[in-house]
């Protein structure tokens, strides 16, 4: 029996549901077809030449920073550093765009944002050398701890510009994250806090193609990861990552609507990751090597450096002393990082409640009296004392 | 000393009868009133006023602003909240159920009960976390988890759960004002318990960590907290019947822990039982009994015992009462304290 033929069915007249509509029109929220770019096309000639030049200034120190870390972790002197060689447009540009008063929340791979920003190159290393989780005080620079796990940090983002907002402040928060990242459940959850909130946030995805192993590919089915931003009724923007000026123009824009009160942007920066995850990983296991000399065409730093010698605002003299500027920097870095840090190891106990329980006195205490034992040994060793 | 008809709680004889649920509205009230930092957020706690209508009349009063109804993501609100606490509100959260915590685990235990710790003291999350948990309510699944266990095996959080009236006030008016995350735990069942409590001149606002001996006795101490306190006051009534003068110690906090109160306890009767509904494997109970017998070897008569929840998933409504702890068991318990006798 089909339901025409059931009793009364021919009787039956379907009551039209109420008018729906969407929310939102999806069209003007749709991110371009093709990343934006800058270098190299005709909306170079708007870029400001000073800011060109802070930029490739900023990406050549980057460049080094990053080689100086990976050197460290030989050494011994880092336990792990995740590169962003290849990704330092994505960096400098994320660090450059910010007021002195806005907020960024980077990811574990975003130490050079945080150098950018102003923090102590040594600093921004502790989390990675393994004698501190966080090497600087967050509100001194307004650079949330970086952040291990995956996407947890968006929220906090959210939360923070959602106060601001609240108590009247012309706050920004910018948070970091890759392409893996957009997978997790806080990636889903920030995105639609902020723009059911209208928070000042601006998401800005580095997809440098894997996470790990696992390539864009495998991680999601849309059309970009910039599309995302449609579902949750917030504008997504693509743009081309090894592009500095381009990253810096797309960020500012987003900064500066969400100065405005207009809401939360999903920025997608297009790059690649040129080294491995961090040291302990082999790249060569996922992917080939024509791939990676693809990228290296399309460097960020060759870019930005064709482009001011190209009109004439970089010569030979400028790129060597850009070069030089970050050899001091590195020299620092390796001269401080090669002086081991002194660590109290009573400080375990110090920043785990601001009031300490009873339990934790009483470890500290057991802690006091191996310690004092070990001392005592090593005085009557006189191999120590020698 | 108190009988087991009515939960200890008060007071002034002015006092009326108050539920908890009404307490625990007034402590959020008081707290947002007296501080502007403070901000209320979770799934329904504003127009609805919570589905336990604890937060009823805050949206109203405070503004939406300040009572939030949020999406429907117990990651994101606990996530959010990190974030409003980074910079300088105090933010109370509302998880709707034991249950429905648990998307929000990875906020909880990765940030906020180690920003402290993280940024070595410079970032401290004045986050109250409001969990109503446990059974008895015949809830279906997902809705009477007593999840303390969890809670208590994460450095850097403190874990509350009060009892009675007076207390719910006052650990959570506590709780708001501690400068460390709070998880603070509501018996769901001991909403609608009711105490002569008078929100005029609320019992004084404790600090977080002390016990509190609810019935003093000499022959065995019965160790619990929450939602199993009224049940082994009832017990203490009823042992007395078989010779039994049991002393009741209720812990109102889990993290830190009254070492001192419980031992105390122990060392006066020689013999104890911890009694509470969650599961007993890697339970509260453990712990608890481990602590005590360290510092309690010599004065014990008895080997520790617990009194806890089957180690099962929690059951379908029509069997609860069979998971609970009562008031039988409890007693059963106190008579294998005779450890002696039957030895």
């Amino acid at each position: 029996m089909t339901v025409q033929e059931l009793p009364g069915a021919a009787a039956y007249r379907p009551t039209p549901p109420p008018a729906w509509k969407p929310l939102t029109d999806p069209a003007p929220l749709l991110p371009d077809a093709e990343p934006y770019r800058v270098l190299g096309t005709d909306a170079a000639a708007d870029a400001d030449p000073a800011l060109l030049l802070r930029l490739y200034t900023e990406l050549v120190r980057g460049r080094r920073y990053n080689a100086q870390a990976t050197a460290l972790t030989k050494q011994g002197r880092l336990a792990v550093y995740p590169s962003s060689t290849g990704q330092e447009a994505c960096e400098i540009a994320a660090a450059l765009v910010l007021e002195e008063q806005d907020w960024l929340f980077p990811s574990y791979r975003d130490t050079l944002a945080a150098v950018a920003r102003g923090l102590d190159p040594v600093e921004a290393l502790t989390l990675l050398r393994g004698d501190r989780h966080t090497g600087y005080d967050p509100r001194e620079h307004r650079i949330a701890p970086l952040c291990t796990p995956l996407a947890t940090q968006l929220p906090h983002a959210v939360g923070l510009a959602h106060a601001a907002r609240l108590k009247g402040d012309d706050v920004v928060a910018l948070a970091m994250v890759g392409d893996g990242g957009t997978s997790e459940g806080d990636f889903h959850e920030a995105l639609n806090f902020a723009a059911v909130w209208r928070a000042p946030v601006v998401f800005f995805v580095q997809n440098n193609g894997f996470a790990i192993s696992v390539p864009l590919a495998k991680q999601t089915a849309a059309p970009s990861l910039a599309h995302k931003a449609i579902g949750y009724g917030m504008p997504g923007r693509l743009v081309d990552g090894n592009d500095a000026a381009a990253v810096h123009q797309v960020l500012g824009e987003a900064v500066s609507r969400a100065r405005r009160g207009e809401g939360p942007t999903l920025v997608e920066a297009v790059t690649y990751r040129m080294e491995a995850h961090t040291n302990a990983d082999d790249a060569t296991r996922y992917r080939v090597d024509s791939e990676v000399e693809a990228w290296r065409a399309h460097d960020p730093i060759r870019l930005m450096e064709r482009e001011l010698t190209g009109r004439g605002l970089l010569d030979e003299g400028g790129i060597v002393a850009a070069k030089e500027a970050a050899d001091v920097m590195a020299a620092g870095l390796r001269e401080r990082m090669n002086a081991d840090p002194v660590l109290d190891p009573m400080s375990l106990f110090t920043h785990v409640y601001a009031e300490q329980t009873e339990q934790l006195r009483e470890q500290a205490a057991r802690l006091r009296v191996e310690l004092d034992a070990e001392h005592d040994q090593h005085d009557d060793d006189p191999e120590e004392r020698r | 000393m108190t009988t087991a008809a009515a939960v200890p709680g008060t007071q002034s004889g002015k006092a009326k009868p108050a539920t908890m649920a009404q307490a625990l509205g007034r402590a959020l009230r008081d707290s947002m009133a007296e501080d502007p930092s403070v901000h209320v957020l979770g799934e329904d706690v504003g127009t609805l006023g919570g589905v336990f209508r604890i937060t009823d009349g805050l949206a109203k009063e405070f503004g939406d602003d300040r009572c939030t109804d949020t999406p429907l993501a117990e990651a994101g609100i606990l996530g959010a909240a990190v974030g409003m606490a980074m910079y300088g509100l105090r933010p109370v959260v509302e998880m709707q159920f034991d249950a429905f915590a648990y998307p929000a685990f990875e906020q909880l235990i990765s940030h906020v009960a180690k920003m402290r710790n993280r940024t070595r003291g410079a970032m401290p999350l004045p986050i109250t976390v409001r969990v109503p948990y446990g059974g008895g309510i015949g809830g279906v699944e997902h809705h009477s988890d007593s999840s303390e266990a969890y809670y208590m095996a994460t450095p850097g959080l403190h874990v509350v759960t009060p009892a009675t009236v007076d207390d719910a006030y006052g650990l959570l008016r506590a709780s708001i004002a501690s400068d460390d995350p709070v998880i603070f735990l509501e018996p769901k069942r001991l909403y609608w318990s009711k105490a002569a409590w008078s929100p005029e001149a609320p019992a004084p606002v404790e600090p977080i960590g002390r016990a509190v001996v609810r019935r003093s006795g000499r022959s065995a101490t019965l160790i619990t907290y929450g939602p199993s306190l009224p049940v082994c006051l009832e017990a203490a009534e009823a042992a007395v019947a078989e010779g039994w003068d049991l002393e009741v110690v209720d812990l109102r906090s889990l993290v830190p822990f009254d070492d001192e109160t419980v031992a105390a306890s122990v060392r006066r009767t020689g013999r104890a039982v911890v009694v509470h509904e969650s599961s007993g494997f890697g339970g509260p109970g453990g712990e608890i009994a481990a602590r005590v017998t360290e510092r309690c070897f010599h004065h014990l008569e008895a080997p520790v015992l617990r009194v806890a929840g089957f180690d099962i998933p929690y059951p379908a409504p029509m069997l609860e009462r069979h998971h609970l702890p009562g008031v039988d068991r409890v007693l059963d318990a106190v008579a294998r304290l005779q450890w002696e006798a039957d030895s």
